[in-house]
């Protein structure tokens, strides 16, 4: 029996959620008079303020309700269909937040965000979004988010409300992935739309497939393996001494390397 | 009587897979749909499910109509199935296996699972245990942790039993039970549902091909034949029915 499974290509969506949430909480009345080039800011906008905490929980509560309310057009479909619909919706995130200058300051993003992050916090929260999802895995919420994927109709038969374990397992995901938003947002200190394009899922999906389906432990070591990976084969985009032959600086090769590596993982470790 | 099927009719476009056929179930008897391919006994199971809805008619159970009711709330009611192709759950063991039969069953709520409140642990080690019992009871407890699908095809059968028996129905659906089993596995399994009834306060309702079986198994039959009942009562009357025998093997005498 194949299971079946299925895709949600939208964390891009949600991550951008949580870093707009984020970054328009923290941002300071000040900084904030003096960034809106396009269009005025709404009076809300501006009086938008907390501290860094709630502005986490916030980007994550605000995503998982989104989470909440596409999960009723999403969850009509299943499998390859369900990849494209949300594929969809995270376009349809980035593109509202180009043209609604007057909350997001459109395609130039918001810049002067407080830089609260830092590896305490990221490694932190992660340590703490993986003890969570351990949790969820081992009860009965978790149970029937498996058995939904191993065979849908099988777990309708042993009394599983499927529709409310896709929805919980989504609004879980997108909850963390806002959270993660917010994080980013306060390390790097400036957003903009570009940030949150369909790169950003691919890179989530190579590292959940090559740590493998289903598997936690999986996640964490893909997330090391690819993000280590990419940024220790860094010195394949400079100039390089090839046995005596000069090359010139390529930028982009690593990422090249990159997907030949993975192709023959794919191809031949799988 | 525990379950009524009214006047059922099923149309899927132009083509009637149950055509007015109504038979009722009574406590604790062991029910046996047969027919040929494409007679609509798999339709039947679908109807009294809840994956398909009646075009009309109606499925009473306990004098409750279930027409409209989601799938999962009517397994809540309590009825359970198995599968015609065994479908347990790949990639979890054999014990999560019957565990999700039991989950619904269990009072804890999201954040308690996450916090892992005493109220968590104590439902959670309570199912498990009782998960274990009905493991032991098939005699499967030795295999609790190893993966579903690593098990030979007449234990994945009792297993997917077993799962189906952890919802706690009163009426079991089973869907060609025997198929791809021999002979003496068949008559194992007989001995088990037959076992099972009493022991689970069970009425079972099976599809089933194997004639053999059916004799020695089932308290009464319905045939079915292209959507409509052409016999129903005793299992032994069934094979001398003229109208059964036409059905399966076509009819010589008259034309």
């Amino acid at each position: 029996m194949v299971s079946q499974v299925s895709f949600s290509l939208e964390p891009n969506g949600f991550v951008a959620i949580g870093a707009y949430v984020t970054a328009l909480l923290l941002i300071s009345p000040d900084a904030k008079s003096y960034q809106y080039a396009i269009a005025d800011p709404y009076p809300f906008v501006m009086t938008l303020q907390s501290n860094f905490v709630v502005a986490l929980l916030l980007s994550g509560f605000l995503a998982a309700l989104l989470a909440l309310v596409l999960s009723f057009p999403v969850f009509r479909v299943r499998g390859d269909y369900l990849a494209i619909v949300t594929l969809g919706f995270g376009f349809i995130i980035k593109i509202l937040a180009i043209n609604h200058p007057e909350v997001t300051n459109g395609s130039l993003g918001l810049n002067d965000i407080p830089e609260f992050s830092n590896l305490y916090w990221t490694g932190g929260l992660a340590i703490v979004a993986v003890v969570v999802v351990l949790n969820i895995v081992n009860s009965k919420f978790g149970r029937a988010m498996k058995a939904v994927r191993d065979d849908e109709d099988a777990a309708i038969a042993m009394g599983v409300n499927t529709f409310k374990a896709k929805t919980l397992a989504f609004c879980t995901s997108a909850f963390f992935e806002g959270v993660g938003g917010g994080l980013l947002a306060a390390l790097l200190t400036s957003i903009s739309p570009d940030l949150f394009d369909f790169f950003f899922t691919f890179q989530l999906l190579i590292i959940i497939v090559l740590g493998g389906l289903g598997s936690t432990t999986g996640a964490i070591i893909g997330t090391v393996l690819v993000m280590g990976g990419s940024e220790w084969m860094r010195f394949l985009d400079e100039p390089m001494n090839l046995f005596g032959y000069e090359t010139t600086a390529m930028p982009g090769m690593r990422m090249v390397v990159f997907s030949l590596v993975l192709i023959f993982y794919y191809a031949f470790c799988s | 009587m525990i379950l009524k099927i009214n006047n059922v009719t099923k149309n899927f476009g132009g083509v009637s897979a149950i055509k007015e056929t109504s038979f009722s179930v009574a406590p604790k008897e062991i029910f046996g749909l047969i027919g040929p391919n494409g007679a609509g006994k798999t339709t039947m199971f679908n109807i009294i499910t809840g994956n398909y809805e009646p075009s009309s008619g109606s499925v009473i159970f306990r004098n409750e109509v279930l027409n409209g009711l989601k799938p999962h709330h009517i397994v809540r009611k309590g009825i359970a199935r198995t599968f015609q192709n065994i479908r347990l759950f790949s990639s979890m063991s054999v014990l999560d296996n019957v565990l999700i039969g039991f989950d619904f069953q269990a009072r804890y709520g999201f954040m308690e699972s996450i916090l892992r409140f005493p109220r968590f642990i104590g439902e959670e080690k309570r199912i498990k245990a009782r998960s274990m019992e009905i493991l032991d009871y098939f005699g499967m407890s030795a295999y609790a942790h190893d993966k579903a699908v690593d098990l030979s095809y007449g234990q994945q059968r009792k297993v997917e039993i077993a799962r189906a028996l952890a919802t706690n129905p009163e009426l079991l659906l089973l869907d060609e039970p025997a198929a791809g089993m021999n002979p003496s596995e068949t008559e194992e399994l007989g001995e088990l549902i037959k076992k099972a009834r009493s022991d689970f306060d069970l009425t079972v309702l099976l599809i089933e091909h194997d004639m053999k079986f059916v004799n020695q198994l089932c308290d009464k039959v319905l045939v079915l034949d292209y959507g409509k009942t052409i016999f129903e009562g005793k299992p032994a009357d069934a094979i001398c029915d003229p109208e059964v025998i036409a059905a399966y093997l076509g009819d010589f005498h008259n034309d």
